[in-house]
């Protein structure tokens, strides 16, 4: 086994744009449930509506990409209105349910064949990032060290994407400390108590929708285009569960919680895959196939998550008093 | 009997000199079960009006009716001059119609000073997009922290404000849901049993809030069990049963009233439990 190749690999993980593609929309989570106490098992569809609204908005409106950004930010805020207007007034557990349900059906509109001219159906779509490689600064060339060496596209993709999630983690930090944050953790705690402050509580549970779903959305948007295609296959149920993932492995209601928890479940990933693989390639694990190995990292971090939630619930960062996954 | 207070004797549902809250032809029906069947209550502005009445007689789904908490399935109600029927719960807050609950709602994760803080109206950066320029909200959030400071004092929490809300005591959590409730200064304080749960050294000061709150003006309306606390401070006694108001008068009058003492009371109201125990086992 080579185990430099492997850790080179692992922490080139660390800071793939995959990685803070996955942490926007965890960061977009723990403002929905870290701070406001929404059950959003839905996350999957924010980041899917960011990504086709931007992706739509290049191909079929013929918008630059900088106004296709917005574009796809604007959708997540239709989304989030639509999703939260009749739902916010239910109980905890019931927008769970109908969130995990509306990114079903977000995801089956995109996969129909009758849309299939703008959404590009189960193909997807591709082609739309050349104006944003267009305006990669770098020249061509690879930079960085050690086992951070990038080409200059590659370069120009991680520093988009960590920049949104610098951007994105400064501002959160930012509204959570003010006031505003304050009636949000409130409502968390009990709603009819803060009703009975005199806070609108309905219009502050629909901003925090609204605000985690735009970041999510930011974050389907790095996540394809790194990939260069928008697939509606990639945002299943499954995406939700590893935002969910990364964001009780690093803490709830926490800022750094996500970001750290983020690059820490790649790394997990990644070295499982490799090491598993690894084993099984030279013969000391002949119980599996080398096809299983993926499923049985899946296994492992499935377990590793179940650990987390009883004996750590307050993740990495999180404070034990404050936030716990008791949801 | 006459009185500063009502308009004329006392009666169920009689005017009120100067009345804060006017309500009419309230019900509320759970199925089959009439939980609520008010049709006239004036609360006196200004005084202390305690309701009691036996467990089930409907005096929190009253409260909760009246704040917009519950919707009734008839009724109107004035407060101050404007009609609150279906006026939702926060802007019934907003109005200065503030009440606390008889299972506390502490907001548990959060320290002690900033469920206080929660408790003022008007902080501006309490809207998102001002709440992104901190020289817009800053000056308030310390003229909240000063007077937050100033109310857990009175009430004897401020060793506590650092800590979080889950951390405190039951008695010390109804203390700091009412000094929440009183940092909007408002003109009608409603209280869930106000006084569950509190130990006795505490409620000898919580009774001198209660009526310190009088003397600045506030109007109070409390539900309480205690009927020591209901004759030493309340001026006006309104009491239910079944949903219905079936007396009202000055403390000393009502407590006297044969039918409050066969409904609530009790035969026994005015002897210790103890002797009421030694009574019955000798009457055997």
């Amino acid at each position: 086994m080579d185990w430099l190749a492997i850790f080179n690999l692992a922490l080139g993980e660390l800071i793939s744009p995959l990685t803070a593609a996955y942490i926007l929309c965890a960061i977009g989570l723990a403002v929905h449930f870290g701070f406001t106490g929404l059950m959003n098992f839905g996350q999957a569809a924010f980041a899917a509506v960011g990504a086709y609204g931007m992706a739509i908005g290049i191909l079929t409106f013929g918008m630059p990409t900088a106004v296709a950004i917005l574009f796809g930010m604007a959708c997540a805020v239709i989304f989030a209105l639509v999703l939260g207007i009749p739902t916010l007034r239910l109980r905890a557990d019931y927008l769970a349910i109908v969130t995990i349900a509306a990114a079903e059906i977000f995801r089956y509109l995109m996969l129909t064949s009758g849309f299939a001219g703008v959404t590009g159906g189960s193909a997807g779509l591709s082609a739309f990032n050349e104006e944003f490689r267009a305006l990669n600064p770098f020249p061509d060339g690879e930079y960085g060290f050690g086992p951070f060496v990038f080409r200059e596209e590659e370069l120009w993709m991680r520093i988009v994407g960590w920049l949104t999630v610098v951007l994105a983690a400064l501002f959160v930090m930012f509204v959570m400390r003010s006031p505003w944050g304050r009636v949000l953790r409130g409502i968390r705690e009990d709603e009819d108590a803060v009703r009975s402050l005199g806070k609108n509580v309905f219009a502050y549970k629909l901003q925090a929708l609204i605000i985690g779903g735009v970041i999510a959305a930011l974050g389907g948007m790095i996540f394809v285009l790194n990939l260069s295609n928008v697939q509606p296959a990639s945002w299943g149920t499954n995406f939700t569960f590893m935002i969910w993932t990364v964001l009780l492995l690093g803490g709830a209601a926490t800022i750094l919680g996500p970001i750290v928890g983020g690059m820490l479940f790649f790394l997990l990933l990644t070295l499982t895959q490799s090491i598993i693989g690894g084993l099984v390639d030279v013969g000391v694990i002949n119980f599996l196939s080398p096809p299983q190995v993926g499923q049985v990292r899946f296994l492992i971090i499935g377990l590793a998550l179940m650990a987390l939630v009883i004996f750590r619930p307050q993740g990495i960062f999180g404070n034990k008093k404050e936030m716990q996954f008791n949801g | 009997m006459a009185n500063n207070i009502s308009v004329g004797a006392a009666a169920p549902g009689c005017k009120k000199v100067d009345p804060i809250l006017v309500a009419d032809n309230v019900t509320r029906q759970f199925g089959g079960l009439t939980a609520v069947d008010v049709a006239h209550l004036e609360i006196p502005r200004g005084q202390i009006t305690a309701l009691i009445g036996p467990n089930g007689a409907g005096k929190t789904t009253l409260f909760n009716l009246l704040t917009g908490f519950d919707k009734p399935n008839t009724g109107t109600w004035i407060y101050d001059g404007k009609n609150l029927a279906g006026v939702p719960s926060y802007k019934v807050a907003r109005l200065g119609m503030v009440r606390t609950f008889q299972l506390t709602k502490a907001l548990s994760l959060l320290t002690v000073i900033d469920n206080m803080r929660l408790g003022a109206q008007d902080q501006p950066g309490e809207n998102f997009l001002r709440s992104f320029l901190k020289p817009l909200w800053v000056k308030y959030e310390n003229q909240i922290t000063a007077k937050a400071d100033d109310l857990l004092k009175r009430f004897k929490l401020d060793a506590k404000r650092e800590d979080y809300a889950a951390a405190l005591s039951g008695g010390q959590r109804k203390l700091l849901e009412m000094a929440r409730a009183l940092m909007s200064d408002p003109k009608l304080v409603m209280l869930d049993e106000p006084m569950a749960g509190v130990n006795p050294a505490l409620t000898q000061s919580l009774l001198e809030h209660i009526k310190d709150l009088k003397k600045n003006g506030t109007t109070v309306l409390f539900v309480e069990h205690d009927m020591h606390m209901v004759r030493h401070i309340s001026d006006w006694v309104v009491v239910m049963a079944e949903g219905k108001i079936v007396a009202e008068g000055p403390p000393a009058v009502v407590m006297k009233d044969q039918a409050v003492i066969d409904a609530y009371l009790g035969a026994h109201a005015d002897t210790d439990l103890g002797t009421v125990a030694i009574k019955v086992v000798k009457g055997k």
